[in-house]
């Protein structure tokens, strides 16, 4: 029952702050109702048990994404941030809002026609320590060949954005 | 329990907002934060399976973990190429990178 | 059969000087080419020679003939049934055109070397004559058809080549196009009637009744099945043969096809001597030579088209002749008639009512070669005469000359022994052969015989109408101010005086021995059966035509010796649209224009180049520009618009999902 209600609470937060966030003209605002999402978003791991994904997804998305979205957004923009306007052209809204209703409609279809079973959950989280050794670990399904290569990947787009967003050598 | 088809129902929502918002607004970083909203309907998903419909693997935890860490670095690239493209054409509009037209 | 492995040097020689003068003319010296040229062609004179004793000198066979000898024969372009060879043919007729070819382009190389001296492409000059050389070389040693109908070809593009050797100027041109073009319409039937014939003959070979002595490692002939022909269709192997001597025609300028050559004198009168006289006009008629036993057997009725042709040509380029005012167009007027003598000659032989092969049969063949032997000797030199005195007066036109024989005493003889020649008076070599022809015509029908007796005394008069006026007659004392004519250098004059030896040489010899029957005259050499054959003059003929040439000189030499020729202006006057119309060879170069040019081109070429245009250029377009547009349409795709790409994606997403989900 408790769930129910959690999830709902959560549904609405995430829906409406994904809305307002598409349709704002102000950018900053966007950006802040972007980690509104977040927020909703971690709720909902924890709501399924999963609480290490939720303390990742504050820390790393909500904490540091989101900086970056509004350092970036501070660099980039001429005028003050209070008043970052945008004008939408109405055709654009129009064409965009069917391609996703149609999408939307596509993916409905086929939820509705998939039976899906839902095994019994266990109610219990999932222990750091196995989460722990399957990170780490080396065996059949165990994710240490991931891990390495998304930390390589990681050092790989650090070095790619300081490279592409470094300033010119002036000629002097 | 809530039922799984409630979290499918929601990702793809959310999923949709952010390819609605993707193709409508012209700011670049409105875009990516769009495209940030994507990346999580679909955590939410990989979630929401791994949980309730296979609950004796992690496969679908670790998948949404590693998601989250390529999203930032994805995040991190695309912010520097956007500055990149402010500085050389002093705007932050998506028409302004036009050049590859015919 | 070894004596003849030397015989594919005749070829290969003048092919080779060809390859050394066209690539590295330009950077020789005139006389190194011009030595180079000659000395190729001395060699292949003196194999010529070789090859005529070898040949003649051997034993005949048991049945009274040559053997025909094949030295080399290889098959170049296999095609299923047929093929296409190339090879060597000695047989009688091609040693003898071998004989005639090789020295008269012998004295033309010697010639060209005073003729042309100090000529800007005096190395080109040589080449294209080496080329030429080979040419018709080959194409008379020929083993086939077809082989022969390439060489014929190339002789053609020789020719082009050489009459615009002044290419600069505009006439030049304009004479070696029209040249090349009529030739080559006419080769267009020649390739209709060989293709016809090799079709249903299964081969190209000629037929050859006689025995042929293989070389080692030829390729064998086919013989052509032509009775397979006659049972397939009984006109094609007559309409083949006919179109084939439309070819012959064109190329030996029988009328209507005959108005290339005057326009060719616009070449230098050395290659005028050469191709125009004495060799590559008479490719046509050494093509019924060649098929003549073909003709003979297949096609006796179509032989008096052949008649009929050289009667009218001969009869029209003489009456055309009488009234020219420039000397080489007299002389080619001429060649044309005795062309066209030389093709009545072959037409006639065969009786044309009995169609049996007696011994008439033979006496038309062999003078139609004789004459073809002598007229090529007295021929060349006239026309050699003829460059000795352009070289000396500067101009063409009879009206710069007169009285010249003060001046170039030896040009003066020789000519004169040439025009005797021409005339057929006894003793002279032309004599023998006009009038060996005139007895064969006379045998076939009294028409025709009396019909070319008469076009002989034209060509006596016009002959020595024009000796008289060069050499007589009023002197241009005006131009011979400026200029003093002199005596051609030695260069030019000795290749006037070989000739004139031969000429009278094998003229006093057939003379006394074709009265007093003697061996060894020509007919013994060369003739339809090739059987040993023994000319014996008809005195009655013999002195018809005597008489009647003496005559035609007289009238000649009185209405043009003297100083002024009131007879020949009276006459002007008397008929000046008919001479008017004579001297522009009665509108035949107008009548082929008006024929190609109003009814060919507006009305057949015109429609089919518009249609050519239009329609099939047309459907080339509209694919190009049906493409064309669906690219610029397809264009605003690459907008550049990420967005527009954004929804492009998805619409393809879930277009596939669909498609998915339907299968």
């Amino acid at each position: 029952m408790a769930n129910t209600v959690m999830f709902i609470i959560l549904a609405v937060l995430i829906i409406g702050s994904a809305l307002m966030c598409v349709t704002t003209t102000r950018i900053m605002r966007a950006a802040t109702f972007m980690l509104f999402v977040l927020f909703g978003v971690a709720g909902i791991y924890f709501l399924l048990d999963y609480t290490f994904l939720g303390a990742a997804q504050i820390s790393v998305y909500a904490g540091g994404v989101t900086m970056i979205y509004v350092f970036a957004i501070q660099l980039v923009s001429k005028r003050t941030l209070q008043g970052l306007e945008e004008r939408v052209k109405s055709s654009k809204m129009i064409g965009g809002g069917l391609v996703a209703l149609a999408g939307l409609v596509v993916v409905s279809l086929i939820l509705l026609k998939t039976g899906f079973f839902t095994l019994a959950p266990a109610n219990v989280e999932v222990p750091m320590k196995e989460i722990g050794t399957a990170l780490v670990g080396a065996g059949k399904y165990q994710y240490v060949l991931a891990f390495e290569f998304i930390s390589l990947f990681l050092l790989a787009c650090i070095i790619g954005g300081l490279v592409v967003a470094r300033k010119e050598k002036k000629e002097e | 329990m809530v039922p799984v088809e409630c979290y499918f129902a929601l990702s793809a929502l959310l999923f949709f907002i952010g390819v609605y918002g993707f193709v409508t607004r012209r700011n670049l970083i409105a875009m990516l934060i769009s495209v940030e909203l994507v990346l999580n309907a679909v955590d939410i998903n990989f979630a929401a399976i791994n949980r309730l419909l296979y609950p004796n693997g992690m496969e679908g935890m670790f998948m949404t973990l590693f998601v989250i860490g390529v999203a930032a670095a994805e995040s991190a690239v695309a912010i520097a190429i956007i500055i990149n493209v402010y500085r050389n054409f002093h705007s932050d509009s998506v028409d302004s990178i036009k050049n590859m037209k015919w | 059969m070894e004596i003849y492995s030397y015989s594919f040097l005749i070829l290969l020689l003048p092919a080779l000087s060809f390859v050394i003068l066209a690539l590295a003319g330009m950077k020789m010296s005139h006389k190194t080419a011009g030595l180079i040229g000659t000395t190729s062609l001395g060699l292949v004179t003196v194999l010529s020679y070789l090859t005529a004793f070898a040949y003649f000198g051997a034993d005949r066979l048991a049945d009274g003939t040559y053997a025909t000898i094949v030295p080399y024969n290889f098959t170049w372009l296999p095609l299923g049934n047929l093929h296409f060879d190339m090879g060597i043919l000695l047989d009688p007729i091609s040693v003898m055109m071998l004989i005639v070819i090789s020295t008269v382009s012998f004295m033309v190389h010697i010639y060209s070397f005073g003729y042309m001296h100090g000529e800007k492409g005096f190395q080109r000059y040589y080449a294209f004559l080496s080329l030429f050389t080979m040419s018709m070389l080959g194409l008379v040693l020929a083993t086939n058809i077809f082989q022969m109908y390439t060489f014929w070809e190339l002789v053609g593009v020789s020719s082009y080549l050489l009459i615009g050797f002044y290419y600069p100027l505009k006439p030049a041109i304009a004479a070696s196009k029209k040249a090349f073009i009529v030739t080559r319409f006419a080769d267009m039937f020649f390739l209709i009637g060989i293709l016809m014939f090799g079709y249903y003959t299964d081969s190209f070979s000629f037929s050859f009744a006689g025995n042929i002595v293989m070389g080692e490692g030829t390729t064998p002939f086919i013989a052509g099945n032509a009775a397979k022909a006659v049972a397939a269709a009984g006109f094609i192997l007559p309409t083949a043969l006919v179109l084939m001597f439309i070819g012959g025609a064109g190329k030996s300028a029988m009328f209507p096809l005959h108005i290339w050559l005057p326009d060719a004198m616009e070449g230098p009168t050395p290659v005028s001597a050469l191709i125009h006289a004495a060799t590559m006009v008479v490719a046509g008629v050494f093509q019924i030579a060649r098929m003549f036993p073909l003709w003979v057997e297949y096609a006796q009725p179509q032989m008096s088209i052949v008649v009929w042709v050289g009667v009218f040509t001969a009869f029209y380029a003489a009456a055309v002749a009488c009234a020219q005012s420039d000397i080489k167009r007299v002389l080619a007027f001429s060649t044309i008639s005795q062309i066209a003598f030389m093709m009545v000659a072959l037409g006639v032989s065969l009786p044309g009512h009995h169609g049996v092969l007696d011994n008439h049969a033979q006496l038309g063949f062999m003078a139609g070669m004789f004459h073809l032997f002598t007229h090529a000797m007295f021929k060349a030199c006239l026309f050699l005469g003829a460059g000795c005195i352009i070289h000396a007066v500067h101009s063409n036109e009879m009206a710069m000359m007169g009285g010249l024989r003060k001046y170039m005493p030896i040009t003066n003889i020789t000519f004169l022994i040439s025009c005797f020649a021409i005339a057929g008076i006894p003793f002279f070599s032309g004599f023998s052969s006009k009038d060996e022809i005139i007895t064969a015509c006379f045998a076939y029908s009294p028409v025709v015989g009396w019909i070319m007796t008469g076009i002989a005394a034209m060509t006596a008069f016009y002959m020595f109408r024009l000796y008289y006026g060069i050499f007589w007659g009023t002197e241009n004392v005006e131009a011979h101010e400026h200029h003093t004519p002199h005596e051609a250098p030695a260069t030019m004059t000795i290749p006037l005086i070989v000739l004139c030896v031969i000429t009278m040489g094998v003229g006093i010899y057939s003379t006394i021995a074709g009265f007093a029957g003697w061996g060894g005259s020509f007919g013994q050499f060369v003739n339809a059966e090739g059987t040993n054959y023994t000319i014996h003059f008809d005195t009655q003929i013999a002195a018809t035509s005597t008489i009647i040439a003496i005559l035609s000189i007289c009238l000649a030499t009185y209405i043009y010796k003297g100083e002024s020729q009131p007879i020949a202006d009276r006459l002007y006057k008397a008929f000046p649209k008919l001479h008017r119309a004579a001297y522009k060879r009665f509108y035949q170069d107008e009548i082929w224009q008006y024929v190609t040019h109003r009814i060919i081109f507006r009305c057949i070429s015109k429609p089919v180049a518009w249609f050519d245009r239009h329609v099939v250029d047309g459907t080339f377009n509209f694919m190009a520009w049906g493409a064309n547009e669906a690219g610029e349409s397809l264009r605003p795709w690459q907008s550049g618009d990420v967005r527009q790409y954004a929804v492009w994606f998805l619409t393809g997403t879930v277009a596939l999902t669909l498609i998915l989900l339907a299968i």
